[in-house]
């Protein structure tokens, strides 16, 4: 809840709140704290973990998250997004896709928090998503997450020229030029978590650096 | 304190626009039924979800009626959001064949892409650029960000409508006013400060 209200101070453009472990010990998503971060989140909230039916999205949409992210059930039940378009709009859905390196230029999407493997390739999934009516995909490389190495720039290339719904990249932010490379390769917006947490870094810092190689950021409404 | 009617079309995000406008010091209420909506003084209309649906459900509640008389006779001031800015047009390209409200001079239909950097849905922050001397946007400066999250834009016929533009998919309208009938594009209450400007200045109007 304190990060909630002091990036809501900071004025981060969006926040994905991910309750990762939820499918996996099969849980369904905590409603009332949801319930409770929405109201001090003035800005646009994506909530996902254990989201598996129409009406665990319908919930959340009441309590106050803006767009859901869905990742194991993309593949575990099939109609869910196209459900989830139909019913609330293309723009309230993400579909997330963990994936993890098989071999170099090959890799492999995983559900549940990383642990399943899907024998699908993310390019597949992602193209399944703009096809069933996803509004966009948060592309998160497993290897590099939290490891502030960068973002894996080969893996986003594939899926950002694969669909035209826009893409998030996501998975080892650890500097600003991190964050540039992945613009550059095709990502339509950066996700980054430790690198807020565990250095000195900010979002507006580099939302500065971003704007200074001529990218538009959002500028403080004073 | 304003009353301000949150209109509850069944699909929608209604907690964070309560937030906001309790946040600016409105006493906003969620209301589903034409009786309950006879209380307000000011009505938002705020909406995700497909245009179909959400006319089908603003119909068979009678909410569809009672707006009408309330907005559009009684001229109480009205803000639709997003798809609720839609659905005072006369239709969508979302869902063809189905009328919308029709209080305005205007129809729905899909953004076009005209770069190869622009995807659909159009989402995130973008600039607006509003017209001058409109009360809705006083003191929010052109190229002001507000949080947008939608495919489809409002395609005017009456060109007096549009307040704002935004340069995204060549430009689209991102706000429109007519009298007491006021719809934006994008979300005021997931703008943070310049959307609590907007809402303070929709509460004065």
């Amino acid at each position: 809840m304190q990060a909630v209200k002091v990036y809501n101070y900071r004025e981060v453009d969006e926040l994905v709140f991910l309750d990762i472990s939820a499918t996996k010990d099969k849980r369904l998503p905590d409603f009332s704290l949801i319930d409770d971060l929405a109201d001090e989140c003035f800005m646009p909230l994506a909530v996902g973990g254990g989201i598996r039916s129409i009406e665990d999205v319908h919930q959340l949409l009441k309590v106050g998250a803006d767009r859901v992210v869905v990742n194991s059930a993309t593949v575990d039940v099939p109609g869910l997004i196209s459900d989830i378009a139909n019913t609330f709009g293309s723009q309230s859905v993400v579909v997330s896709i963990d994936a993890r390196k098989t071999s170099p230029g090959n890799y492999e999407a995983y559900v549940e928090s990383g642990s399943r493997p899907t024998g699908h390739t993310p390019i597949e999934l992602a193209r399944q998503a703009e096809n069933t009516g996803a509004g966009e995909i948060l592309i998160c490389s497993i290897d590099r997450d939290g490891t502030m190495d960068g973002y894996d720039i080969d893996l986003i290339k594939n899926i950002a020229s694969s669909v035209s719904i826009p893409v998030i990249a996501s998975g080892g932010a650890g500097n600003y030029k991190h964050m540039k490379d992945a613009l550059d390769a095709g990502a339509s917006a950066l996700a980054a978590a430790s690198i807020f947490h565990f250095t000195e870094q900010t979002p507006l810092e580099a939302k500065d650096y971003l704007q200074s190689l001529g990218i538009p950021t959002r500028r403080s409404f004073k | 304190m304003t009353r301000v009617a949150i209109v509850n079309n069944g699909l929608s995000n209604l907690d964070s626009i309560f937030r906001v406008l309790q946040e600016c010091g409105a006493n906003p209420f969620v209301t589903s039924t034409p009786a309950e909506l006879q209380n307000a003084t000011r009505i938002v209309l705020p909406g995700v979800g497909s245009f179909g649906k959400a006319m089908q459900n603003l119909r068979e509640t009678g909410l569809a009626d009672q707006l009408q008389e309330m907005v559009v006779t009684d001229g109480v001031p009205f803000m639709g959001i997003c798809l609720g800015m839609q659905l005072v047009t006369q239709s969508s390209e979302e869902d063809a064949g189905v009328s919308g409200l029709a209080w305005v001079d205007a129809k729905v239909k899909k953004l076009q892409t005209s770069s190869p950097t622009e995807r659909i849905p159009h989402v995130g922050w973008n600039e607006i650029f509003p017209s001058d001397n409109v009360p809705l946007f006083e003191g929010i400066p052109a190229g002001t960000d507000f949080y947008f999250v939608h495919s489809y834009h409002v395609d005017c016929g009456d060109v007096t409508l549009p307040i704002s533009h935004t340069p995204y998919c060549g430009d689209f309208v991102s706000a429109i006013a007519k009298d007491n009938i006021m719809g934006v594009q994008f979300h005021p209450e997931k703008s943070q400060k310049a959307g609590f400007r907007l809402l303070n200045n929709f509460l004065k109007i």
